[in-house]
């Protein structure tokens, strides 16, 4: 029987997992939205406000997820972890009260302007409200990355009586790692949203949608996304060195290394690690790599796991198996990245028959065939990133100050239970309506016809429309 | 940084307590009107009248239930030793709040988006949704009232507690639509109204009545010479706003439309009335007889650095709060992204 610490904690995770998901596209996809809004002002060319308007659908969509699951994370504290309020609560508090305040009430009150004022409010304004909440997603990502950093690489403090309290907020809001978490996690949500974009426009092309706007949001997803992708792994580079710097005992389940401490680490490719032998089985590596990639040198030394454990035999890294494989499925994730994204910026390069460029028509099949299951990568990659970071922190909540165990409620086991599993099952459900809508959009989108002019129908007529068949009329035409 | 020759650890717990009540208030007023429009939806009589009352609250909801977020959050970080003690004992209650208020949030974008064969679905989580965190919403209160004490009196106190703001919120949700609605949805919106009065009259009596005898501290606080005279005005202007409402729902729908804004302006008269009183009979307390918000608030210097930041934050959320009012005034139209 599992004990309410596991249970706890995988709820957590499975509320914050599903969480992350939408965020992570709405972030990003409010830049795309601005940028899809600005260039169709500046051109003029209706193909851009045809992509505007079946993506703020998907905005919309992902937008009410975030806010719900959202609301769940702002209990769970209470309702699962009292300590960890009880101990940071001076360092933690004010933080989400700066993401709520200046975030959250920011977007909540402009995406109603944003996606039903277009007709009601002069076009500057629509614009500022597309801008205010994507502007709004980004200042919530850093409230809530400079928390999560803060649990990481926490400084600027002092303990009394058992709890911190703060002593210099810009050495908290600027603690060691926040800078690197955030601009991978900014980045991360970019390249989540260039594959969306990039893969459901695919999908539309292979379904014989030859709109403009198709081709349009294509080029601009897989742009973006070639753009990004090289940016992401320096960035993810420099992550890595900052935490190797602050949470050696990370770097080390990362790349599962138990006991090299003699330089020419080899990095090892893949292994199945036991956490009783303490040691890899069925391990393939290439000699000196992890060395040569974290320190820059072939003989740097880098942390073991063994440097780790207390005399006593108390185990202070986090589980090995799951680090080292969220790690490398993140990594994965981000090789395909690079090489789809790649392989169709530079097959689009070439020069078509009518002496254009940039032509989605020069891509192969097979590649906008690969495109498609790419439309979620970014859900993968990101995941198994925030896997490898959140787990590598264990057995710490606080790095070196809280530690998850004494931070739990004291809630009957089979009450966490029976929520997670109605948590599970809903999640499972509505992660299954989400996907199954973005498909039925994309695959309605084809009907519709290319949009050729701003005017909407009046309201007066729709309201009469409506009264009309309220009375059993036929709609007027 | 005396307030008043008060000291910060004095004043500062007071100040956070108060932008808290304000903000569960803000919350049960605006999110009150938008869930009892949802729970009012069975009752439309087309798709169309449905539509309509789901786009009289279509650009405000989501704001609407940021009040909760910034409530919770308030409590969580002034007061956090309470927010433990309480939701860890609300538990399930909690669930099934959040439960409630996914299925209903989703249900908006779904219902309009998924397959048209299924939108009817979606209308019916819709509907269970906004019934569901209404429900537990009440029975929270009622147990808090209660002293988050469980027994089968407490529990059962909970549910009438429960049963009266689902009818409370219903309420409110119809003043919203006589104010949004036009033609036979206002007409049938005064209807509703009529009806669901009266769950909100039993709610307000069957709380100001439990309250005082659940505790003694707070019968003395209510019923002691001289400031039982001080607090009459709130009873007598409950009652006096009854009176209003019953008599401009008598005449409503009117001609040209006057008088549309009365009711649901009475409503939040009565909750604001109602809540003030609920905040008197359990000042000072944050959780019921057991802990003050002295006791319970996070350190001072960390409840300034909020502070500072909401005297800037605060006045400009209401702000383009009521820009998005204004933007969207008048009667509902049809929710459209052209």
């Amino acid at each position: 029987m599992m004990d309410t610490l596991i249970l706890s904690r995988i709820q957590f995770a499975a509320n914050i997992s599903f969480h992350i998901l939408f965020p992570t596209i709405t972030i990003a996809l409010g830049w795309f939205l601005l940028f899809f809004k600005l260039r169709f002002q500046w051109t003029g060319d209706f193909k851009w406000m045809e992509a505007y308007r079946f993506w703020v659908k998907v905005f919309a969509l992902s937008f009410a997820m975030g806010v719900v699951s959202g609301i769940t994370m702002s209990f769970q504290f209470g309702t699962n972890w009292p300590g960890f309020m009880e101990t940071v609560g001076n360092i933690a508090g004010p933080l989400l009260a700066y993401e709520v305040m200046t975030a959250f009430f920011l977007e909540a009150v402009f995406i109603g302007i944003m996606l039903f004022g277009f007709s009601r409010v002069p076009g500057w304004l629509h614009t500022l409200a597309t801008f205010l909440v994507a502007f709004g997603t980004t200042l919530s990502t850093f409230w809530i990355i400079v928390l999560n950093s803060w649990m990481h690489t926490p400084q600027g403090f002092e303990m009394i009586d058992g709890a911190a309290h703060a002593t210099d907020w810009w050495a908290i809001v600027f603690n060691p790692s926040m800078p690197y978490r955030l601009g991978h996690m900014l980045l991360a949500s970019g390249l989540t949203v260039a594959f969306l974009i990039a893969g459901v426009s695919a999908f539309r092309w292979l379904r014989g949608d030859r709109k403009e706007s198709v081709r349009a949001s294509m080029r601009a997803g897989l742009g973006f996304a070639a753009l990004l992708i090289p940016l992401q792994i320096f960035a993810g580079d420099v992550h890595g060195l900052n935490t190797l710097e602050h949470q050696p005992q990370k770097v080390a389940a990362m790349e599962a290394n138990w006991s090299d401490t003699n330089g020419h680490t080899p990095l090892v490719l893949f292994a199945l690690p036991d956490e009783n032998a303490r040691e890899n089985r069925f391990e393939i590596a290439i000699p000196s790599l992890a060395s040569l990639i974290l320190t820059h040198h072939a003989d740097g030394a880098i942390p073991a796991l063994d440097e780790f454990v207390a005399e006593d035999g108390t185990v202070l890294h986090p589980p090995v198996d799951k680090v080292f494989w969220s790690f490398r499925i993140m990594v994965g994730t981000g090789m395909a990245m690079l090489l789809v994204s790649w392989a169709s910026v530079v097959l689009m390069m070439r020069r078509a028959p009518d002496g254009r460029r940039f032509h989605i028509d020069r891509l192969p099949r097979p590649l906008l065939f690969a495109l498609v299951p790419m439309a979620f990568s970014g859900w993968v990659a990101t995941l198994a990133g925030w896997y490898t970071t959140e787990i590598g922190r264990q057995p710490w909540l606080v790095q070196g100050v809280l530690d998850v165990s004494s931070a739990v409620a004291d809630v009957p086991a089979p009450m966490v239970l029976s929520t997670l599993l109605g948590y599970l099952a809903l999640y499972a459900a509505l992660l299954f309506a989400y996907v199954s809508v973005i498909v039925y959009l994309a695959v309605k989108a084809r009907h519709d016809a290319p949009l050729t002019s701003l005017t909407p129908a009046s309201g007066a007529a729709m309201v009469d429309a409506i009264a009309r068949e309220d009375r059993g009329l036929q709609p007027a035409e | 940084m005396d307030l008043l020759g008060y000291q910060p650890d004095i004043w500062l717990p007071f100040v956070f307590a108060s932008l808290m009540g304000v903000s569960i208030l803000l919350y049960v007023i605006l999110d009150g009107y938008d869930l009892g429009v949802g729970i009012l939806t069975p009752l439309a009589r087309s798709e169309a009248e449905r539509d309509m009352m789901v786009a009289s609250i279509g650009p405000f909801w989501d704001a609407n239930e940021t009040w909760l977020v910034l409530a919770i959050g308030l409590l969580l970080v002034a007061f956090p030793t309470a927010h433990g003690m309480i939701l860890s004992t609300l538990y399930l209650p909690v669930f099934f709040l959040l439960l409630g208020l996914i299925l209903r949030g989703v249900s908006f974008e779904f219902r309009v988006k998924a397959r048209a064969r299924y939108k009817r679905l979606w209308d019916r989580l819709f509907f269970a949704g906004s019934l569901m965190a209404t429900f537990s919403q009440g029975f929270m209160l009622g147990l808090y009232v209660m002293g988050l004490e469980m027994n089968a009196v407490t529990l059962l106190f909970a549910v009438v507690c429960a049963l009266s703001l689902t009818m409370g919120y219903a309420f409110i949700g119809a003043t919203w639509l006589i104010l949004k609605g036009e033609t036979d949805l206002q007409r049938r919106a005064v209807a509703w109204a009529k009806e669901c009065i009266w769950g909100l009259v039993v709610g307000i009596g069957a709380i100001s009545l439990a309250t005082p005898l659940v505790s003694p501290r707070i019968w003395e606080r209510w019923f002691e010479f001289p400031t039982f005279i001080w607090l009459s005005p709130l009873p007598i202007l409950s009652l006096a706003l009854l009176a209003l409402l019953w008599r401009s729902l008598a005449h409503l729908p009117a001609q040209g439309d006057r008088w549309a804004w009365a009711p649901f302006t009475a409503a939040l008269g009565l909750f604001v009335l109602a809540f003030l009183g609920l905040g008197y009979s359990f000042y000072p307390y944050v959780v019921p007889e057991r802990l003050t918000i002295w006791e319970a608030a996070s350190a001072p210097e960390s409840l300034i650095i909020i502070l500072v930041g909401a005297c800037f934050v605060v006045p400009s959320i209401l702000g383009y709060t009521a820009l998005a009012y204004w933007v969207f005034r008048g009667k509902a139209q049809g929710l459209r992204y052209d």
